[in-house]
Order: C-alpha cells, then structure tokens, then sequence
C-alpha cells in the first residue's frame, strides 16, 4: 500500500507559538484517516500545509507523489479541499457554486453539467439548486461544500472539521457519503473533534498541542492504551472524588451519571484493591469495576497524562 | 478549457455577484449622476450677477457710460443708486450690496490727468471672490481712456475654448475623471479583500486559477462599468451643461480606458495590502482626497508647491484630467497626449506588478 500523503518532521511556528512542532505522517491510500484533537493543538495548520496553503517552517511533504509547497500547483488538480469555515459564495445558488466551482477546475462544459447533476443527486441537493447558498441550513451547506469539493473527481480530499455547525443526522449521512467515495479509491484526511467520528476512521492520529500523541487503528489504540480504565458507582460521588483525589495512581477523573470514569497509570499491580480500599472509609457503598477503554480514554490519556508527565518532568529538571 | 475561460469564470461569478448587490448597482449610476449635478449646478467658479450700488457724484455723461459699462460686464447685476456715502457703506454692511463703487465729483478731470483716483471700489472682504471682481472693475479700461469710444479699448481679453468662461466646461471633463478615480478605486479596493473576509479565499487559492487569472478576472467587470460610468457623465455633460466633446469620441474612450485600468490596478493593490474591507476603504479614500485636491481638478496645477507638484505626477488623474480636457475641450487626439499617456501605462504596469508580487496562493 503506497502512501498518499507522508511528512517527515512537518513543523509550522507563528512568531514564538509553535502550531505544528514536528510531526511525521503516512497516510494511506483509499482509507479515512483521522485527525482528532482539540482546538489549536494544530490540525487545521497541518492540513493546511498538506495543501500548499501554508509553507512548513520545518519539514517536508510529499501528496501523491508531488513535493509540496514546492508543486502545489499540480497538485491541485488532485485535490479537493473542504474548509473548516463555509466558503462558497452565499449570494450565489447551488447551481451558480457547483457551475464556478466547475469551471475553475476547468471541467469542459459537458463534463460539468454531467458532474452537477450527479452531485445534486448523490448529495441530495436536488430541492435547493436554485436557493442561495446562504440561505441554506447546516447540514445542506456541508453538502453542497462536498459537492464542490469532489466536482473535479480528486483524489484526495482534505476536510477540516466538516461537520462542526452540522446535527447528528447530517453527520451520519455525511460520513455515509465519505464511505462512498473511499470505496471509489479517494483517500480522505478529516480532522474532527468528535470521538464517534474519529472511530468511524480507517487510521487515527491524536493531535496535541501541535505533536501526534498517538497513532494507529481506532481499535489498536483502545486495545494499546497507557491506562487502566475503572469505573466507579456510588450514591456520594463528591466523596468518592476527595477520596479518589489523594492517590498518586489517578490520572483522571470524569463523571459520567451517577458513575466516576478513572484512569490509573497502567502500572498499577491490582487497581481495584488499591481504588476499593482507598475509597472503603469515605463512601462504603462504592462499587468499582475495571471496563474496557473507550477512544476517549485513549484520547485523554494520550493528551492530559503526556501532559501531566511533562509537568513533572519539567519540574524535575 | 482555454486559460481565458477559467479567467471568464472569475469574471461571470463578479458580474453575478455585483448584479444581486442592489445598492451598489444602485451606485454605479447613482455616483456619477449626484456628483455631475452637484459639481456642475452648484460650483461655480465663475461669478455673475453681483449685486451693486453706485454713489455717482459726479453725474456727468462720462459717469454715466463708466456705469453702464459696469453693467455690461454682467459681473454686476443690477446696479442700484445710493444718495450718499453713508448709504452706500449701510447697503453693504446690511448685505444687501456686495460692491459699492463711488464715482469722484470730479471724474473727467482726474481721468484727464492720471493722476489720483477717479472711481473707488468698495468690496464686502467677507467674501473672498468679490475681491478678483474688484481687481476686474477697477481694470474697466474707459477710466483710461476718457472719450474715446468703448469699442477702441486697447485691451480686449479673449477667453479660449470657453469663451463664456462657465465653469460647466472645465468641471464635466475633468469631473470624469474624479468619478471615476472614486468608484474604480473603491469598488476594486473591496474585491480581494472581501473574498479574503468572507473565506471564500482559502477555497479559490487550493483550486487551479491561477494569480493573473484571479487578477484579470475580477478587474474585467470593473473596467467595463467604468466605461459605461464615463459613457453617462459625457452625455449628462453635454445634455444638461452643454458640454460638446470636441476631439474624436475613439480617441477619449482609449484614453478612459487607459485610465480606468490604471485606477482599479491601484484599487487592486489596496486589497492586496488590506486585511479588512474597512482598511481597503480607508486606503482608498487615502488615495483619492490627493487626486482631487492635487490633480488640478480644483487648483491650478502651476500654483502649488513643488512637492505637491512631484506628488500630482504620481497620480493617475492629474494625467487623464490633462488627456480629457485636451480631447473634450481643445480637440486634441491622442497622438498629442503620448508623455500622459505613457505616464499612465507606467503607472499601470507597475501596480499590476506590485499586487501580483504582493499576492501569493497562500494563508502565510
């Protein structure tokens, strides 16, 4: 299997913040790959450099075969781009975006007519052509933008946070229409953070204040995880929590109903004796439970734990 | 597809766009219409009709023709007597006069012998005009020569090309060129930058158009409202003031031509350097209270500074206003406008140049 998309060391610093410190990538042909990660930990910066948009201040890249920024300009015929923010011209209707959006990848006109036709069926946009684009709801924006951006028949699509301003409905069909287009060969790079969407992806990577903090098949990651998960049920949670907070072992606590999700350093000879006994004084009634990982936990412990260690190391040092 | 198709597709998308925005549709038509009939009814350099009164003292048939000579000028207006000195001076205080023009008791022998006074002018100084028309009066040349007849003045002044010396002729020509400067500027200063603020950027610079295209393409819609712009002041010009162009109508719209591209290439270069739309326009306004204050349109161009001088040579209007009035005016062709022209083209290329190399397909 040949890479689509692989970076070595990509690196992108604004002044003194480094957005993308160093990050080394493979993505794999006609697969979804994920970026998951919260706000600024630097995917809408990678993507944009993946696309010539932004030049690496570090760091090379090479997107089906072309070096870029070097050969961006080839390279755009291959590629469709959906950006995190509508933008496609609101004034015009969906007919007038998908005919621009056409003629600017340079489709002859029976091809584009051909092409628009086709999306407006696939994407169901056939009720609204004649509507204005910024008249449209979230979800029909998103496939009108997906429509544009897959006009041209690309090769590769990169979709920053597509579904951020979209329902769960849209989002399910939207990611039905993504399946689509990799069972026609494109390859997909979409940068979410959402944990459902980030599971539904061939390959993840888990983004963190600009490093990849984690890699690998969804499944992998859960079945790999650097915690142990326990889950605790008790009618006094704000106890249980005081309790829980004087151990050393526990690296995060999160509340889910009446339950408490903990992650323990892995390294914990026997987690539940340890958490039951620590917890036996406070709130008697506490069941604790060791449970499968989730992708949440996995994105947690690949960011806040990696954190916390590097606090510690810091202070060591 | 042809490089000038994807370069068409910039252009129809422009048009589309432009068509939906009623109110600056509303603009293209509206700017030239309120300005041509704000600066041709009301600007009025020249002055008639000045109220007068005359204390004759003198009473004789001399004073009476240097009155109606006076009258004849049509600077003045009606000319009303005053009894007494002290009447006259009332009748100007109270407004109701702006010149007061005192004839001596003893006009013919003062005229006779040069030597002192013969007719005294008083001007109401509130009004900074009046005082020229003071300089003008006092030049009546019948004071000079006392007795012979009006028809033999020795000096007679003859106005070229406008003989009438109505201000209408010299402001719709060059008023062409402040409209345009205005618009073209503005509504280019907006194009990149808007698509720049409303994130259509990020997606059109991952596509194939190129930067010449994306440049050209955006300008073409622009050049062709200028046209219908310099189209509508010319015969608002010549319908409502008269104006008659007086060289060939091929060799002004070149011309015009010339100079719209030269202006929206500077309303280009604005957006390239613009963040926000309200930057652009600001820059833009920068741009354009130099071209109307500096370019000649308002002051002679020979009395300002030489600095403001070096500046005006920078500007595209101080070219086309001498271009314009050169072809509307005096009939001349373009064959004899080649320094402005050519100073112009230089202007062109190099903002083009600039905002292409300003311009990059990239967020960074």
């Amino acid at each position: 299997m040949t890479a689509a998309i692989s970076a070595r060391g990509l690196a992108r610093h604004f002044g003194a913040v480094v957005a993308v410190a160093g990050i080394d990538l493979d993505v794999p042909c006609a697969q979804i790959y994920g970026f998951l990660g919260p706000n600024g930990s630097g995917k809408s910066t990678t993507i944009r450099m993946l696309c010539g948009l932004m030049v690496p201040t570090r760091g090379t890249v090479t997107v089906l075969g072309h070096a870029v920024p070097k050969e961006s300009e080839a390279l755009r015929r291959k590629l469709g781009y959906m950006t995190q923010r509508f933008s496609l011209w609101e004034d015009l209707t969906v007919a007038e975006n998908l005919d621009f959006m056409g003629r600017v990848y340079g489709l002859e006109r029976a091809l584009r007519h051909e092409r628009m036709r086709d999306r407006v069926a696939n994407y169901d946009l056939a009720g609204i052509v004649g509507q204005r684009a910024g008249t449209l709801s979230g979800g029909q924006r998103q496939r009108l933008a997906l429509a544009a951006a897959t006009l041209h028949d690309p090769e590769l699509l990169l979709l920053d946070e597509p579904t951020s301003a979209v329902d769960p409905q849209s989002r399910r069909d939207f990611w039905e229409n993504l399946f689509a287009l990799v069972a026609a060969g494109t390859t997909i790079l979409v940068s979410t953070h959402y944990m459902d969407e980030a599971e539904r992806c061939h390959r993840l990577a888990i983004l963190d204040r600009g490093r990849i903090a984690a890699e690998g098949e969804p499944k992998e990651l859960v079945r790999d995880i650097d915690a142990t998960v326990i889950e605790i049920e008790s009618e006094d949670l704000v106890a249980a929590r005081r309790a829980l907070a004087t151990l050393p072992a526990v690296r995060s606590v999160a509340q889910l109903g009446n339950r408490l999700r903990v992650l323990l350093h892995c390294d914990a000879r026997d987690p539940e004796g340890e958490l039951g006994a620590a917890l036996a004084s406070h709130c008697p009634d506490a069941r604790v439970e060791r449970v499968e990982a989730s992708l949440e936990d996995v994105f947690v412990a690949a960011t806040r734990l990696r954190k916390e260690a590097e606090t510690v190391a810091e202070r060591a040092a | 597809m042809s490089w000038f198709e994807r370069l068409l597709a910039i252009s129809a998308k422009e048009v589309r766009q432009l068509a939906r925005d009623r109110i600056t549709v509303g603009l293209i038509v509206g700017i030239p219409t309120i300005q041509l009939l704000l600066f041709g009814y009301a600007i009025n350099f020249d002055v008639r009709g000045v109220s007068a009164a005359v204390l004759d003292q003198s009473r004789t048939s001399l004073s009476r023709r240097v009155v109606a000579d006076l009258g004849a000028t049509q600077v003045l207006g009606e000319i009303r007597q005053a009894g007494s000195e002290r009447e006259l001076r009332e009748l100007i205080q109270r407004g109701e006069t702006n010149v007061g023009i005192v004839i001596a008791p003893d006009l013919e022998r003062r005229v006779a012998e040069g030597d002192r006074a013969a007719m005294q002018i008083l001007v109401d100084g509130s009004q900074p005009a009046l005082e020229n028309i003071a300089e003008g009066l006092s030049s009546i040349p019948i004071l000079r020569r006392a007795g012979t007849p009006a028809a033999s003045r020795p000096v007679e002044i003859v106005v070229a090309y406008n003989p009438d010396k109505r201000t209408a002729v010299q402001i719709v020509p060059a008023l062409c060129g402040v409209i345009l400067t205005m618009t073209m500027v503005i509504f280019t200063a907006s194009a990149i930058v808007r698509e720049r603020e409303r994130g259509n950027l990020e997606l059109l610079i991952t596509t194939p158009v190129t930067r010449g295209q994306l440049m050209a393409g955006k300008l073409l819609p622009y050049v062709v409202i200028g046209l219908i712009q310099t189209t509508l002041i010319l015969t608002l010009g010549y319908w409502l003031f008269d104006v008659p162009v007086a060289g060939r109508l091929i060799d002004l719209y070149l011309g015009a031509l010339l100079f719209i591209a030269a202006s929206l290439s500077l309303g280009l270069f604005i957006s390239t350097l613009a963040q926000t739309q309200f930057q652009a326009m600001q820059m833009a306004i920068v741009t354009m209270l130099p071209s109307i204050l500096m370019s000649g349109f308002m002051f002679p161009f020979e009395g300002m500074p030489a600095v403001a001088q070096g500046i005006a040579q920078v500007l595209p209007l101080t070219h086309f206003n001498e271009i314009i009035r050169g072809i509307v005016l005096r009939g001349a062709s373009l064959t004899d406008m080649q320094p402005e022209l050519a100073k112009l083209g230089v202007f062109l290329a190099a903002m083009l140049a600039l905002s292409i190399a300003r311009f990059r397909k990239r967020l960074d």
